[in-house]
């Protein structure tokens, strides 16, 4: 789970930048840019679940 | 080499007086130092600002061998890269050492005092965090990738001309990432470090009962809190003026703004903390309230030159719930022990002072960035939510993959004994108070 959120906060800001470069409309750059974030938030969350402390980690 | 957009020209009397704002960002450091040794166990306290003073050094010293030389200033050789038929700088390409650097009075020698001071302040920010349980070698280790690693890279897109500062001049998205004082640049960087920190070195000893509840280990000396709060003010007054000046090209008269900014931030930061706190506790808290005027300092930076008292005001306000709420939240549902708050008061306050940009800021219709060609136009928020993606996307997983890799080599976390003894006498053989008896464990179960 760590990885695959290390991984998506990666392709976030790939998508952010895609889409900077690729695509010249502004609503529609928009929109994508805030795809990425979605995604990085998504990234974040699953960053986060998996450092949860588990019960044996608690001291 | 291609050059990016030029930067500030400054009179021989303006370098002066931006030299003599420059002159007050150590004071940030100094506060900040005070603020993680007081909030930390009595135990801890001469390692701490032991600490402070070590990854302060290491800091500057790393800059000076080749973090300036990737950092760069605006208008300086850069490493370009064309995509989609536009040039993008992703790296300076300045020499080592700053050598090549006129260190006479220049904006862009200027650039690079600042740089080095503001590095060392990024620095202190995840002692907060790993504060009673953070090895000194490792610290300074860990300090060794931020500042010569994460923060040039950001600091070369936001400050030095890169690719986020011209996203105004490319894409027509408002002037680009504005962000004078480093709410992104310093203390969003510095926050997601100390995350990382965090995560990696675990909480300490005691602070989670086998149920998950955290347990209160308050901090040691509450004078040095709030002392190091007055200090940090008067180290932001710098920090914003400086960055304001050198960055974004403002008008020097423009500076008043940026310090009254900078000040009715942090007070209503404040304010709302203890407010909340004496809500929420019956009384207001020391720690909280400091917490929170460190986060409307940190917010008031992105946006200090274009916004308006009023709006400042808001900031401030916003930034002062965010962190009073945020430090609980963090330790009781992400079970992070975070001692200093570093986390809430610079990366949560921080990433909420890029976006205050995007909601607050005033930038006038048809004025021209420094450099650029075109008119400014509308999109500011876009600009500033690819920044917030860039410091979440890139620099969180760049700054916790390094600091993950250095802990399979040295490992970060001081051994058990270690943080039971403290670290005082287990890392430097003497406390800080030797005239003081320290007890074991007394807030730890079964010590």
């Amino acid at each position: 789970m760590k990885l695959l959120g290390f991984l998506l906060l990666l392709a976030g800001w790939a998508i952010v930048l895609a889409a900077i470069v690729l695509l010249p409309a502004a609503a529609v750059r928009g929109a994508f840019v805030l795809a990425g974030i979605a995604v990085e938030v998504l990234g974040l969350g699953l960053f986060i679940r998996a450092h949860l402390l588990s019960p044996g980690e608690l001291r | 080499m291609p050059m990016p957009a030029s930067g500030p020209v400054f009179s021989i009397p303006e370098s002066i007086v931006c030299l003599l704002f420059i002159a007050l960002v150590p004071l940030a450091a100094a506060g900040l130092a005070l603020i993680n040794t007081g909030l930390g166990r009595l135990r801890s306290a001469a390692h701490s600002m032991m600490a402070s003073l070590c990854v302060f050094s290491v800091a500057v010293l790393v800059y000076f061998l080749w973090g300036q030389s990737l950092q760069g200033f605006a208008g300086e050789p850069a490493r370009i890269a064309i995509l989609g038929g536009k040039s993008w700088s992703w790296l300076a390409n300045g020499s080592l050492f700053f050598r090549h650097l006129p260190l006479g009075g220049s904006p862009a020698s200027l650039a690079a005092l600042l740089g080095m001071i503001t590095v060392g302040v990024v620095a202190l920010i995840p002692l907060g965090s790993g504060a009673d349980r953070w090895r000194l070698y490792s610290a300074c280790l860990s300090t060794v990738l931020l500042a010569g690693i994460a923060f040039p890279i950001f600091a070369h897109w936001a400050w030095g001309g890169g690719w986020l500062a011209q996203l105004g001049a490319h894409y027509g998205l408002g002037r680009g990432f504005i962000d004078a004082g480093g709410s992104g640049a310093i203390a969003a960087l510095g926050g997601l470090a100390a995350l990382s920190i965090a995560w990696i070195l675990g909480p300490r000893q005691g602070k989670y009962s086998l149920d998950g509840m955290p347990t209160a280990i308050p901090g040691h000396n509450a004078i040095f809190v709030l002392f190091g709060c007055i200090l940090a003010l008067l180290g932001w007054w710098g920090l914003n003026s400086a960055g304001a000046l050198l960055y974004l090209a403002v008008p020097f008269g423009r500076v008043v703004l940026v310090i009254v900014n900078t000040t009715l931030s942090a007070a209503a930061a404040a304010l709302t903390a203890a407010i909340i706190t004496s809500v929420r506790f019956g009384r207001p808290d020391a720690s909280l309230t400091s917490n929170g005027w460190i986060g409307g300092l940190v917010a008031s930076s992105a946006g200090c030159a274009f916004v308006a008292p009023l709006g400042s005001l808001a900031i401030g306000i916003i930034a002062g719930a965010l962190v009073a709420l945020s430090v609980e939240w963090i330790e009781l549902r992400l079970s992070i022990d975070d001692p200093g708050g570093s986390i809430s008061a610079f990366g949560i306050a921080g990433i909420w002072g890029v976006l205050a940009v995007a909601i607050f800021a005033h930038i006038p219709a048809g004025s021209m960035a420094p450099g650029e060609t075109a008119p400014i136009q509308s999109d500011q928020w876009l600009a500033q939510f690819i920044g917030i993606a860039t410091l979440i996307g890139f620099v969180l997983p760049l700054v916790y993959g390094l600091n993950w890799l250095l802990n399979r080599f040295v490992p970060q976390r001081v051994a058990p004994e270690g943080e039971r003894q403290g670290l005082d006498l287990y890392e430097l053989g003497a406390g800080a108070y030797p005239e003081t008896v320290t007890h074991g464990d007394e807030y730890t179960r079964g010590g």
